[in-house]
């Protein structure tokens, strides 16, 4: 049971339970939908990004404890953050999901989202981990399709 | 009685440990686990008898031609058809149902021709269909479903019409667990000269079949899923059927002559059948058909209904627990969603528990938006389950629960 219990934290229960900025922001300048086909988990991301850096963001949808708590924490933590910034935490957050090794400064830039470092031990959970910062990606892109979690 | 233990020795891997607990496997409707009947036979084919078949004068080629040939009068006994003409070798169901939608119907549809589905296809039952009506400009027809999981038949008569040229119901749902009235539909259909194709995938492996008493046109199964190799499955046509049906794919062993002019083709079934064939799974899924006579399907479906029985009647009790599929006729198999717990999380708390169980839409997606869900946990058994098996899935349930809060 430790394994699962690395994987479902109370932080992750908590932002599971009462996600944060979970509403559609009418003013937003970037938006994309995200979908998991293997689990149904859908989300969507609405982003206003002022002079390359994130005033505001925020997500709907649907999803498992991983995926949801995951969009909830990411949004939190991207608020204030800057786009070029933005593009390196995907990478470590990515590499962090995936058991990548991770120096101290990088883990410790990730803050509270190292909670998901219990993931690397569920490979079949990473997609659920990942969907939302996929999404944050294409958003970011413009890109108008669905994110796959590919 | 079943002796449920001694068929449980037959199963190699049902004494495994997973994640050092005893693996307890309830995911029977996407694959089924093998006996070692099974396995010894494709070893042996492999050891003493291998060769290509329907080509070589030798003694090897000719022993595998034997046994390729054996496969066909096995399964054609085992669904009681008329002849082992009508036994054509398929990848699967899924390829079962793409061949009568390009070789059957495709050549027959004219637009605004109609095909009638039912809302609990497997997607395997739907794309096909929509591809060939999409390339001929025939609709898809949709038998709806019902709250409990069974289809409205009382809605045939308005979907039934001469413009119909097919009818395509499975004949047991793989999410739901419903068994539908088969015979029903296909009495309706003829009335209208329509031919009826059963999808098998899930019926075969839990209820006797005789598809001379059903009557129906096409019958299509894996091997997979009644404890046979991957890559293997049968299509059950009527014989005037396949006689008038163009060739599926096209190569070698479905031909008599061929000249840059002008091929003649083999006679049925060989016709559907183009290229070297999966020829150590036909032997396979032969051997699981046999092994599944031996242990009877009469008895297999009274144990299976009994053990459906407890396991419905147990999980019922776990509070915030919803069955999603309740239909008075079903085959062993409980779809479930848990009170504000998504499915996937179900799926891999319950796999560290040594519980193996499907999560998400199982390639039914109509279904999961009639029921306005993204996904069910599906708990599918088999006659190697027990009891006491399904006390530890309920256990493991609740550990969810207690985890997730
Ligand atoms: C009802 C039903 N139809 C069709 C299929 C497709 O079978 P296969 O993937 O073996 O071709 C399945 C298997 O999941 C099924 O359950």
């Amino acid at each position: 049971m430790s394994e699962l219990r690395e994987l479902y934290q109370e932080v992750i229960l908590d932002h599971n339970k009462n996600p944060r900025n979970f509403k559609k922001l009418d003013l937003h300048s970037h938006h994309a939908n995200g979908h998991n086909p293997l689990c149904g988990d859908k989300l969507e991301l609405f982003l206003d990004v002022v002079e390359g850096i994130i005033t505001d963001i925020s997500f709907v949808g649907s999803g498992c404890a991983i995926s949801t708590s995951s969009a909830s924490l990411m949004t939190q933590f991207l608020k204030g953050k800057s786009i070029e910034e933005t593009r390196h935490y995907f990478d470590n957050f990515h590499d962090l999901v995936t058991g990548k090794e991770l120096d101290d400064e990088a883990l410790e830039g990730l803050g509270k989202l190292a909670v998901f470092a219990g993931v690397q031990e569920f490979p079949a959970r990473v997609k659920c981990a990942s969907l939302s910062w996929h999404t944050l990606i294409n958003a970011l892109d413009s890109v108008d399709e669905p994110a796959a979690t590919e | 009685m079943f002796d449920v233990n001694k068929v449980r020795s037959d199963f190699p891997i049902l004494g495994t440990t997973v994640y050092g607990k005893p693996l307890v496997y309830a995911d029977n409707a996407a694959s089924t686990q093998k006996p070692q009947q099974v396995i010894d036979s494709i070893t042996e084919l492999y050891s003493n008898h291998y060769a290509n078949i329907h080509r070589g004068v030798h003694h090897l080629s000719q022993k595998s031609t034997a046994l390729y040939e054996a496969a066909r009068e096995t399964v054609k006994n085992f669904i009681n058809a008329r002849q082992v003409e009508e036994i054509v070798f398929v990848r699967g169901t899924t390829e079962g149902v793409n061949l009568v939608a390009s070789s059957y119907l495709e050549p027959r549809l004219e637009p605004g021709d109609e095909i009638l589905i039912s809302e609990m296809e497997h997607h395997s039952n739907i794309i096909p269909w929509q591809l060939t009506a999409e390339r001929t400009g025939a609709f898809l027809k949709i038998i709806p479903l019902l709250e409990n999981g069974d289809l409205d038949l009382s809605a045939l008569p308005d979907l039934i019409n001469s413009k119909v040229k097919l009818v395509a119901v499975t004949h047991m749902s793989n999410s739901l667990g419903t068994i539908n009235d088969v015979s029903r539909i296909i009495e309706q259909a003829h009335a209208f000269d329509i031919p009826v194709l059963i999808d098998g995938a899930q019926s075969i492996a839990h209820m006797p079949i005789d598809v001379q008493k059903l009557d129906c046109d096409f019958f299509v199964f894996s091997g997979h899923k009644i404890y046979g190799p991957t890559g293997i499955g049968a299509l059950y046509a009527k014989e005037n059927h396949l006689l008038n049906m163009e060739p599926y794919q096209g190569g070698g062993d479905m031909i008599l002559n061929v000249s840059f002019e002008k091929t003649e083709y083999n006679d049925i079934p060989y016709k559907f059948e183009a290229g070297t064939p999966n020829i150590e799974g036909t032997i396979g899924m032969a051997a699981a058909l046999k092994y599944v006579s031996e242990l009877g399907i009469e008895a297999i479906d009274e144990y299976e209904q009994e053990l459906l029985a407890y396991a419905a009647k147990q999980f019922s009790q776990i509070e915030g627990l919803k069955i999603i599929g309740t239909a008075p006729k079903k085959g062993s198999i409980i779809s479930f969603v848990l009170d504000g717990i998504h499915p996937h999380d179900v799926g891999t708390i319950m796999d560290m528990e040594g519980v193996a169980v499907r999560t998400g839409h199982h390639c039914t997606q109509p279904v999961m938006d009639c029921y306005n869900i993204p996904a069910t946990t599906r708990v599918s058994l088999s006659f190697y389950n027990t009891v006491d098996e399904v006390d530890q899935i309920a256990k493991a349930i609740t550990k969810v629960k207690e985890l997730m809060g």
